[in-house]
């Protein structure tokens, strides 16, 4: 290629995808990027993905981040493409999940005058995203896109969003992908403050009752195996986030479980009655800790790692804040506890143990299988089937918490759901995602009748690329979690909860060329299961679950309460 | 508490509804927001008005930071500092009100910048309590209309805001 070869702003976009070496690109052409569809499909590096909806696009994008730590990248035009993707976009924010958008917009001197398909991109995603541009040159074009990949994989992540108008996808100018990117006013810390981090060592070794809690950051920033090492060397009981199950292995005894809402007795009661607790990569948000201030009751010692100081100190008094990338932090402190001579009160922390095995022992995730096929039993049954192997998707509402309270997730980024927003609809965008960016791996996508008819229409897409996700629709005709709070909380009067004139999913799958099966009866959970990962492997089936609409997620720390004020499945 | 919270901020469109959406969507309150390009055209230079606990205060320069066009944040009232506001006050000036409208302006060290037969423009500056107290001296019915440019502050001595 000559040296001053003149590109067009659509070549250049394509250009700086395969700098960045995306693989795939999830999106819905239309008006404001069709330049950029044009130099698609004159070349083959850049794969391209069509979705049925903007949303499901972002979706997947996320979920390709979230299974695969590259960054997932979505197209969409402009107006309706894009309020189409703000949902997509809010929920990855909420996540804290780096993802590239690239939006089509009227051009410049089109926009302000409502123009057809003209919306203020930048003014609706601003709150949403990590950052976002607007391209007025496309000299500036190249660089925009570079930094937009830097900010959303650096510091605590996001998705960027770089707004194209039409006009400049056409001009040209000479191609130049910086190597590196400098933004002055941006500078995020990466090492942690050495002073704070061995005032951290000292306050866990003199520890009576240690509690660590991790949560997305973990996932994020790959931190796993790290914390894994300290956690095993430090010998304390450990709980994860609903995002950051997987940071540790569930399976390990000194995994308490999820903590929070529906977290286990163990994990809520061991938060809180800790005396000395280490977070990281967690925010200590509403559905976690519960009421602050009955949080606060108990003095515990508290040490916050995170890349985001306004996550620190926001909603829980911090004694020992340390800012940094989590790998980096907790890389040192495991330095630090290798030279260290100092032992741990053992003798105290045997007796934390027993305290912990008696909440243990309550068994609180308990349920009976009886005649009706129950929630839980499938999870469990999924678990088994896949060898607790598979990357699980879900949707959000009981299934939700279901899954994530009977999947036990050993790796990261296996668990792929939608936390902070909780968005409807995620589930099967989220499992094409996982797919694309994990071409050869077991997905399930845990959901329920009512979610998966928020972005149904992707059966199609599922079509198109012959992905084979598995998907386990926990059938019980309502919104199960806004049933269950009408039923604890609004006197059983089930307001617009029912979901009624549902469709023959198996007639569905199948008229999408899909494989359907119902299952009705308990006996029958475990063969389907089998048959979909066995007999079906290489295609997409939708299993349709019919279950106990009675069923409760357990235990329950209702809204405004304290963590350990559960509400057991056997109170009741 | 009132706090004085100094940014400088990459001089690009978009930047001030970033600072502004962030205060309201964090439920944080602007009492007054003033912002203009420093001498070196690439940055502006905003101050902002604001109350709120420690907590809260802690949080605005936290979520502030964080924002990508942002490159730095100092809490003024912190420490030493002054601070002005500039204020623009048309009164009626007519008859025995003209001689107490240049009386009041002389005390509070006003400027009188536009006259007319009947009316009197006074440029006022100072902190915004002064502003506040000229306006109480005023009798009501002779404030044709006022305009103030919300408060600028700047650390004394050696503090100094610059990249």
């Amino acid at each position: 290629m000559a040296v001053n070869m003149l590109l067009t702003g659509a070549e250049i976009v394509i250009r700086c995808l395969q700098e960045e070496k995306v693989e795939h690109v999830f999106g819905y052409p239309g008006g404001s990027v069709l330049y950029i569809y044009d130099e698609l499909f004159k070349q083959d590096k850049v794969k391209h993905v069509l979705v049925r909806h903007e949303q499901a696009a972002v979706h997947a994008a996320d979920a390709y981040s979230r299974s695969s730590d590259r960054i997932g990248v979505a197209l969409v035009t402009s107006g309706p493409g894009v309020t189409n993707a703000v949902t997509g976009i809010a929920t990855a924010y909420m996540d804290s999940v780096p993802m590239v958008i690239i939006s089509g917009q009227v051009p410049t001197h089109y926009i302000g005058q409502d123009a057809f398909q003209e919306c203020d991109t930048v003014g609706i995603t601003r709150p949403c995203v990590k950052h976002n541009f607007l391209v007025k040159d496309v000299r500036e074009l190249a660089s925009t896109i570079k930094k937009a990949f830097y900010l959303a994989r650096t510091g605590r992540p996001g998705p960027v969003l770089v707004d194209i108008p039409k006009n400049i996808t056409n001009e040209k100018c000479e191609f130049d992908y910086p190597e590196t990117v400098t933004i002055r006013s941006y500078n995020p810390v990466v090492k942690g403050h050495s002073g704070q981090i061995k005032k951290a060592l000292k306050l866990l070794q003199e520890a009576k009752r240690p509690m660590i809690y991790t949560g997305g950051g973990v996932i994020l920033s790959n931190a796993a195996d790290k914390l894994t090492t300290l956690i095993r060397m430090l010998g304390f009981p450990t709980t994860q986030t609903l995002m950051g199950l997987g940071g540790f292995p569930a399976t390990d005894r000194q995994c308490l479980g999820m903590l929070g809402m529906h977290g286990t007795y163990e994990a809520n009661m061991a938060m809180q009655q800790c005396d000395v607790l280490l977070a990281i990569g967690a925010r200590f948000d509403d559905r976690v800790i519960g009421n602050p201030d009955h949080f606060g009751e108990v003095k515990r010692k508290i040490i916050h790692i995170d890349i985001d100081p306004s996550s620190i100190s926001k909603r829980v008094k911090v004694d020992v804040p340390i800012v940094g990338h989590v790998p980096e932090v907790l890389g040192e402190l495991i330095a630090l506890l290798e030279e260290s001579t100092v032992k741990v009160d053992s003798k105290a922390l045997s007796a934390w143990w027993s305290q912990i095995e008696e909440w243990r022992g309550k068994d609180c995730l308990r349920f009976k299988q009886d005649e009706l096929i129950m929630p839980q039993f499938v999870v469990q049954k999924l678990y088994e089937v896949t060898d607790g192997d598979a990357f699980v998707t879900s949707d959000v509402g009981q299934h939700q918490m279901f899954a994530a309270q009977f999947y036990k997730f050993d790796k990261p980024r296996r668990w792929i759901n939608s936390g902070g927003l909780g968005t409807m609809g995620v589930g099967l965008p989220y499992a094409m995602g996982v797919r694309f960016a994990n071409p050869e791996a077991t997905v399930a996508c845990i959901t329920g009748e009512a979610s998966i008819q928020m972005c149904i229409q992707e059966l199609s897409t599922c079509k198109q690329f012959r992905l084979p996700i598995k998907i386990i629709n926990l059938n019980n005709r309502y919104l199960g979690m806004v049933r269950q709070w009408q039923e604890m909380f609004h006197g059983n009067r089930y307001a617009e909860s029912y979901v009624d004139a549902l469709p023959d999913f198996v007639k569905l799958a199948e008229s999408y060329g899909h494989v359907g099966m119902r299952i009705e009866r308990p006996e029958d959970v475990e063969p389907a299961l089998r048959k979909a990962f066995t007999t079906y492997k290489d295609d997409l089936v939708f299993m349709d679950f019919i279950t106990d609409q009675t069923a409760n997620v357990f235990p329950m720390v209702a809204a405004g309460k304290g963590l350990s004020e559960m509400i057991l499945a056997e109170d009741l | 508490m009132r706090h004085i919270i100094s940014i400088l901020i990459e001089n690009e469109s978009g930047a001030l509804s970033r600072v502004a959406g962030l205060f309201s969507a964090r439920g944080y309150n602007i009492e007054t927001l003033t912002v203009a390009p420093t001498e070196d055209t690439s940055l502006s230079r905003m101050t902002i008005v604001t109350s709120g606990s420690d907590d809260v205060i802690e949080q605005i320069t936290k979520q502030l930071n964080k924002l990508v066009d942002v490159v730095k944040v100092v809490d003024l009232s912190e420490a030493p500092h002054v601070e002005r506001e500039l204020m623009l006050v048309k009164v009626r000036a007519a008859g025995k009100d003209r001689e107490e409208m240049k009386r009041m302006s002389d005390i509070f060290r006003g400027r009188i910048i536009d006259v007319t037969e009947t009316t009197y423009v006074i440029e006022l500056t100072g902190n915004s309590a002064k502003l506040d107290s000229f306006i109480e001296g005023l009798d009501k019915d002779l404030i044709l209309e006022t305009v103030r440019t919300g408060v600028s502050g700047i650390g004394r001595g050696d503090r100094i805001l610059k990249i």
